[in-house]
C-alpha cells in the first residue's frame, strides 16, 4: 500500500479518474465526497492547517500514476469543504484555504480540557505558551494555527470563560481563564 | 394481383420508404404532384370505340421515368401505386385541346393498351407543378424508347410486365445472368473494364458527352454489380477468397452510383420529399455495415459519391433527413448533446452499445489503463468520432468516468459509487473496485 510520509493512502489514490474533475454530476458528487474525506484525514494526521492552492501539496499529485489535480479541481474540492463548514477561504482570491478538521466549537472544548488538565482554571497563560509551551506538547493544541486558536479563544471569551488581554512587555497576548 | 387495389393497371413495387423500385437501367425524369388519373369521359365519344373504363385514381404523384409512368398515392393510409409502361402507350394526344378550358385544372391525355384492353387516360394536374415541361418530357421519353434498348427488360414492353419475376431496382437481382467461379467474374470484369475504358475516353471528348456518359457509366456499374451479386449467390459454397473479391468489387461498384438520383430539376417542389425517401433507401446498406449508426458527414460523402454528377448540398441532406419524421421509414436522424448528428436505425438501441462498452472496459488491461475513443472505435467497428459519442453517453449514464492527462483522454469503468466515504480503506468483496485493485496489482 502506498504511503505519503506516514500517511497511508487508500487504494483508489491510484485510480486515474480520481485526479480528473468528473463532469457528470452524480459521478462528480461521489468523487468530491471522497476527496473531502481524504483531505480532512490527511490534514488531521499531518497537522496541516492551511493549504495554498498555488503551492505544491503532496496529496494533490500522484507521481506513481503521473497524475495531479488541476487548479480547477483543487478549488472545487476545497470549496466543497468550505460550503460544509469544514474549511474557510483566507482571502477573496481563494488562494489559501484554512482547514477545520476540528470545528471551532471542538477546538474550544479541547482548550477547556487542556486548561483543566493543567490546573489553569483561574490561571494566566499566553497564546504562544499554548501553541508551543511544554504543557501543550503531545496534545492537539501543539502547533495549532494561530488564527484557529484565536477564533476558539474568542468563542470562549464570548461565553465568559476567559479574557484576552494585551501583554505589556511583549507583543504576545495573554489569556486569563475563569472556568 | 388479387390484392391490388386497382384492376386495370399493374401495381408498381415500392421500397420500404415509399420510393418506386426501378427496373434495371431505368432513370427518373420528372415528377408532378397533385395528379389525378381519370378514364376518358363519355362526352368525348372515344368510349364508343371500345375504350376501357377504369376507376379514377385521385391525388397522387406522377413520376415519369425513361421506361414507365408511375402513379403513387399521396395519401399515407393508401399505398396504391400503379405503373404504366411507356411501351404500352399507343398515342399521346396533343395538349392543345384541353387548354381551352381555361378555368379547369390543366390536363392532358394519352391512349394506353393494357392486356389487349385499350383506354384513354386523362391526367388532371391539380398541383402547381410545371405540367407543360412534364408533358414535353413524356413525349421525349416515349419517343426515345429506352425500354427497347435495355437488354434485360426487352420482353417487358407489355403492360403486364412490371409484376413479373423481376423485382429490379438497386437491391435485388433478377438472377437471369449466372456467373460461375472466380474466373468467370474476372473475365467479365475484364470485359467490363475494357468497355468502361472506352466510355471514359469518350466521356472526356466534351462536357456534354461527359454528362451523358456519366449516366451510362452508372448504369454500367449497376449492371455489373447485379451480375456479381447473382454470381456470388450461386456459389456461396466456394472459398472465402472469391467471396471477399467479389464482395469488395460489389462494394466498390455500389459506391459508384445511384442510377436515378432525385434532382431538383426532375422533382421540382417535391425535391426534398423524394430526396428524403431515396436517402432512406440508400442509407440502409452503409448503416448496416456501420453497426446501426453512422455519421451524417459520412453519409453526405457516400451519398454524393453515389449520385455522381447530381450533387446535393449539406442543407439539402439535412432537410431530407429531418423529413424522415413525417414518413414511415426505418431510419432516423439523431442529435447528440455535443451537436454531432448521426443517422441511426430506429431499432438501434443504446443499451446494446452500453453492454458492449461495459464488456470492453472491464477487460483486464482496459481496467488498469482505460480505453480511448479509438480503442472503442476499433472494437466496436465504428468511426472514432462515433465511438466517442457512445463513450460520452455511457459516461453520462454513470457507466464510465474520464481521465484527462498528458497521455490523452481516456475512459475508465466507474466505481466511485462503490467506495464508502466514511471508510476510505474499505474494499467491498466482489465489487468492481476490488477487481480493479487485483488487476492493477497484477500489472
Amino acid at each position: 500500500m502506498q504511503t505519503l510520509g506516514d500517511f497511508k493512502l487508500p487504494q483508489f489514490f491510484n485510480y486515474p479518474p480520481y485526479f480528473t474533475l468528473q463532469p457528470v454530476r452524480d459521478t462528480r458528487d461521489k468523487q468530491i465526497q471522497l476527496w473531502k474525506e481524504l483531505i480532512l484525514d490527511y490534514c488531521r494526521t499531518q497537522k496541516i492547517f492551511v493549504i495554498g492552492l498555488e503551492e505544491e501539496f503532496p496529496l494533490f499529485a500522484n507521481p506513481a500514476i503521473e497524475r495531479s489535480l488541476s487548479h480547477e479541481a483543487r478549488e472545487a474540492f476545497l470549496s466543497a469543504l468550505v460550503s460544509e463548514g469544514r474549511a474557510e477561504w483566507l482571502d477573496k482570491g481563494h488562494k489559501k484555504c484554512l482547514l477545520l478538521w476540528h470545528r471551532i466549537q471542538d477546538w474550544a472544548d479541547i482548550i477547556l480540557n487542556f486548561v483543566r488538565e493543567n490546573g489553569l482554571e483561574d490561571g494566566v497563560t499566553t497564546i504562544e505558551e499554548m501553541r508551543s509551551g511544554i504543557e501543550s506538547r503531545g496534545t492537539e493544541l501543539h502547533g495549532i494555527d494561530r488564527t484557529i486558536l484565536m477564533r476558539a479563544l474568542k468563542l470562549l471569551e464570548n461565553k465568559g470563560k476567559l479574557a484576552i488581554f494585551k501583554g505589556t512587555s511583549t507583543d504576545d497576548e495573554g489569556v486569563k481563564f475563569s472556568v | 394481383m388479387a390484392a391490388a387495389p386497382h384492376n386495370f393497371f399493374p401495381p408498381a413495387s415500392l421500397t420500404t420508404s415509399g420510393r418506386p423500385v426501378l427496373l434495371p437501367g431505368e432513370v427518373e425524369c420528372q415528377l408532378l404532384s397533385g395528379v389525378d388519373l381519370e378514364s376518358e369521359d363519355n362526352a368525348s365519344g372515344s368510349n364508343s370505340s371500345g375504350s376501357y373504363d377504369f376507376s379514377p385514381l385521385k391525388s397522387g404523384v406522377l413520376i415519369l421515368t425513361t421506361h414507365r409512368l408511375l402513379w403513387l398515392s399521396s395519401d399515407s393510409s393508401n399505398t396504391t401505386a400503379i405503373a404504366i409502361a411507356l411501351g404500352s402507350i399507343t398515342h399521346i394526344f396533343s395538349a392543345k385541346k384541353s387548354i381551352k378550358a381555361m378555368f379547369h385544372s390543366p390536363r392532358f391525355r394519352f391512349q394506353v393498351s393494357v392486356n389487349s384492353k385499350s383506354a384513354v387516360v386523362t391526367v388532371v394536374v391539380r398541383g402547381k407543378g410545371d405540367w407543360e415541361a412534364f408533358f414535353a418530357k413524356l413525349w421525349e421519353s416515349w419517343r426515345a424508347r429506352a425500354w427497347e434498348t435495355s437488354d434485360t427488360v426487352s420482353k417487358e414492353s407489355g403492360g403486364s410486365a412490371s409484376s413479373s419475376s423481376s423485382s429490379g431496382g438497386l437491391y435485388s437481382s433478377d438472377g437471369s445472368v449466372r456467373m460461375v467461379g472466380v474466373a468467370g467474374i474476372l473475365r467479365k470484369e475484364q470485359e467490363m473494364w475494357e468497355n468502361t475504358d472506352k466510355s471514359l475516353q469518350d466521356a472526356f471528348q466534351d462536357l456534354n458527352a461527359l454528362m451523358s456518359k456519366a449516366k451510362e457509366m452508372m448504369t454500367l456499374a449497376e449492371k455489373m454489380r447485379q451480375k456479381l451479386l447473382s454470381g456470388s449467390n450461386s456459389q456461396t459454397s466456394s472459398g472465402n477468397d472469391d467471396e471477399m473479391g467479389s464482395k469488395e468489387m460489389q462494394d466498390w461498384l455500389l459506391s459508384v452510383g445511384i442510377i436515378s438520383p432525385v434532382t431538383k430539376e426532375s422533382a421540382g417542389a417535391l425535391y426534398h420529399q423524394q430526396l428524403s425517401r431515396q436517402l432512406a433507401d440508400f442509407v440502409r446498406v452503409p448503416l448496416e455495415r456501420a453497426g446501426g449508426m453512422i455519421n451524417l458527414i459520412d453519409i453526405y460523402c457516400l451519398f454524393n459519391r453515389a449520385r455522381g454528377t447530381e450533387l446535393i448540398s449539406p442543407e439539402d441532406l439535412l432537410q431530407a433527413c429531418s423529413l424522415w419524421e413525417k414518413f414511415d421509414v426505418p431510419v432516423m436522424l439523431r442529435k447528440f448533446d455535443s451537436g454531432v448528428m448521426v443517422i441511426q436505425n430506429k431499432a438501434h438501441s443504446d443499451e446494446e452499445v452500453f453492454a458492449r462498452i461495459k464488456a470492453l472496459v472491464t477487460k483486464p488491461d482496459a481496467f488498469t489503463s482505460g480505453i480511448s475513443a479509438s480503442d472503442a472505435a476499433m472494437t466496436l467497428g465504428i468511426a472514432p468520432a462515433m465511438a466517442k459519442e457512445h463513450l460520452l453517453s455511457a459516461e453520462s449514464k454513470g457507466l464510465l468516468c474520464r481521465d484527462i492527462s498528458p497521455d490523452g483522454f481516456r475512459f475508465y469503468v466507474n466505481f466511485f459509487s462503490e467506495i464508502d466515504p466514511s471508510n476510505l480503506y474499505l474494499v467491498k468483496d466482489h465489487s468492481l473496485y476490488s477487481v480493479w485493485i487485483k488487476a492493477t496489482a497484477a500489472s
